[in-house]
């Protein structure tokens, strides 16, 4: 299953034409303590590079932008109630939404793990 | 306080900077006719300290100040007693300096003092959370209502006719820049609220319904059924109160199923000040929308040593942090006024509030009373709190306001006022009581009224 990074820092698992969105270690890490995750719903459509979702921290409110384009097929409600889920496993239970694949053209231009790893050397 | 000229020389050197020959360039998107050319007219270009002082006090003498008459006015504005140590506490430099907290943690008394006028508001109005706080109570309206549309993500508002007219005046110039739907209407005239009519707007489009509780014309109801038939709808109820003090005396709209509940602080610590600044109360029942209240919270909590502490814990959705996206733009905390509201909340506490409350009722009661004795006067409502509305006969209710003012008596606001133009509403007259009113000036009332209603009868 490839995984895929942006430099906006969220990262995106690909399986068939289904994909996984959330944010990364790094990010949670920049954030701090996150209090509220607002999700798009179920069938939105969410377009590359625009806002897709938001993440509060204490004293910060930012954007979390979609790396693909498609349809919301299902949302992480768990953060409703479990915000500190994105701080504690960013990469995993703490995965924003899911969205059907429309254009596998837009996976050009992401980032692979090591590209996203050198990506945040340079920062 | 330094004061620093500004000479030619200045003026001319920050004209050159910017590339501009005269101030006259800075103003060229004024147009000509609203430019003044000269002194303002009639003003003399000097007077000694004396003369201004003596000019002033003249003209201030042609007023007929609250205090001064027989007071009868309300309509969203309410005298009564402020206690002394409200202002004695809120001019303490540690409270009167500490301007809007943007900076908070280092602010613990003003955090203290919201946090706990939060509480006091939350639980007035029967809710879980209240925020702290808004600009005054219709702006408090208008967030409502913006609150109620990001919420159930629908675009349309039914405002009960009965709601202030100028609340309604506030959400439907708001609704212009959002583009939101706003639905309202002229209040009936008859002794109970027309629940049923309001019910009947109520449809899958509407993101809430905004009741005012007690009405414009003093009338109370159970929101209840409103409150029902809204969820049904998947639509959220708005309930307005602009007389807190009513509250110590009757069900609260979050008891009765409203979602958001708002409303004009005034009535409590802050006085008339010929209209500002007020105070807009805001609270929400459900905690589950607490992420879409506007303006900020304050939370308790304990320091690194265990220490109790104050925090603002949610202001993330306010435009400093949150820029373009801000929930709203609101900040204006009235911080002062809340203060002055949590000092003489405290000083009532909840006996004190009941027993004032009930004294209000007491006061109103006499007057209605006495008034529907009046020929010619008949009292409408059915219910009321501290306020109601009296049907006069003869001339409109506007006139005879101002026949009341010259004899003395400053008799209540007319309908009319509030509502230009609607002829149903002339002859209404709108009367509030409160423990500021003797029972001697309900007799000036009712005895001016008897000899004005029958000579224009």
């Amino acid at each position: 299953m490839p995984r895929y990074f942006t430099d906006e820092h969220e990262w995106i698992d690909v399986e068939g034409d289904s994909a996984t969105v959330g944010i990364t270690e790094y990010a949670q890490d920049q954030l701090g303590d996150i209090v509220f995750v607002e999700l798009p719903t179920v069938g939105d459509t969410v377009e590359k590079g625009k806002e897709a979702a938001v993440v509060e921290s204490v004293k910060a409110a930012s954007d979390v932008y979609a790396p693909i384009s498609g349809e919301v097929t299902e949302i992480n409600s768990t953060l409703e109630d479990e915000p500190g889920l994105v701080n504690s496993s960013p990469e995993e239970d703490g995965w924003f939404f899911r969205v059907n694949v429309s254009d596998e053209g837009e996976f050009e231009g992401l980032m692979d793990e090591d590209a996203y790893k050198e990506f945040l050397a340079n920062l | 306080m330094r004061y620093l000229p500004l000479t030619d020389t200045d003026r001319s050197e920050m004209l050159a900077k910017i590339g501009a020959k005269s101030i006259d360039d800075l103003f060229v998107d004024v147009p000509a006719v609203a430019q003044l050319d000269g002194p303002i007219h009639d003003l003399p270009m000097h007077a000694s300290e004396m003369a201004v002082e003596r000019h002033m006090k003249a003209r201030a003498a042609k007023n007929l100040a609250a205090g001064d008459a027989p007071f009868f006015l309300g309509a969203g504005a309410y005298r009564h007693h402020v206690p002394a140590t409200v202002d004695t506490v809120i001019q303490r430099g540690e409270f009167l300096t500490a301007y809007t907290p943007y900076q908070p943690e280092i602010a613990q008394g003003t955090l203290q003092m919201l946090f706990e006028f939060q509480t006091q508001v939350a639980r007035l109005y029967g809710c879980a959370v209240a925020n702290a706080s808004l600009y005054d109570g219709s702006t408090a309206c208008w967030e409502a209502v913006a609150m109620a549309t990001r919420v159930t993500k629908r675009k349309r508002a039914v405002l009960s006719g009965s709601l202030h007219p100028h609340y309604a005046q506030v959400v439907k110039t708001m609704a212009q820049f959002t583009g939101d739907e706003i639905a309202d209407a002229q209040p009936a005239i008859t002794p109970e609220v027309d629940l049923d009519g309001l019910i009947a707007r109520i449809d899958e489009d509407t993101a809430c319904v905004v009741v005012q509780y007690p009405d414009i014309l003093g009338r109370v109801c159970d929101l209840s059924k409103v409150a029902e038939a809204a969820h049904e709808k998947g639509a959220l109820l708005v309930a307005v109160n602009t007389e807190p003090v009513a509250l110590g005396a009757l069900k609260s709209p979050g008891e009765m199923g409203a979602d958001i509940v708002v409303g004009e602080g005034q009535s409590i610590g802050v006085g008339l000040q010929f209209g500002g600044p007020y105070l807009g109360l805001f609270a929400v029942r459900d905690p589950k929308h607490v992420r879409q209240m506007p303006g900020r919270l304050c939370g308790e909590t304990v320091d690194a040593a265990g220490r109790r502490g104050f925090v603002l814990t949610l202001s993330t959705r306010e435009q400093h942090i949150r820029r373009e996206k801000a929930t709203s733009n609101i900040c204006t905390n009235s911080g002062l006024c809340a203060l002055a509201f949590n000092v003489h909340m405290t000083l009532l506490g909840e006996k004190g509030l009941r027993e004032l409350a009930a004294e209000n009722h007491r006061l109103a009661c006499l007057a209605a009373d006495r008034l529907a004795k009046v020929p010619g006067v008949e009292v409408l409502n059915n219910s009321f709190f501290n306020e109601f509305t009296l049907m006069l006969g003869g001339k409109p209710a506007r006139e005879i306001v101002r026949d009341l003012a010259d004899r003395g008596v400053l008799g209540g606001v007319s309908l009319g006022r509030l509502y230009p133009g609607v002829e149903a509403l002339e002859h209404a007259l709108l009367v509030a009581v409160t423990e500021m009113t003797t029972e001697e000036d309900i007799e000036t009332l009712a005895s001016e009224l008897e000899t004005l209603v029958k000579e224009t009868d």
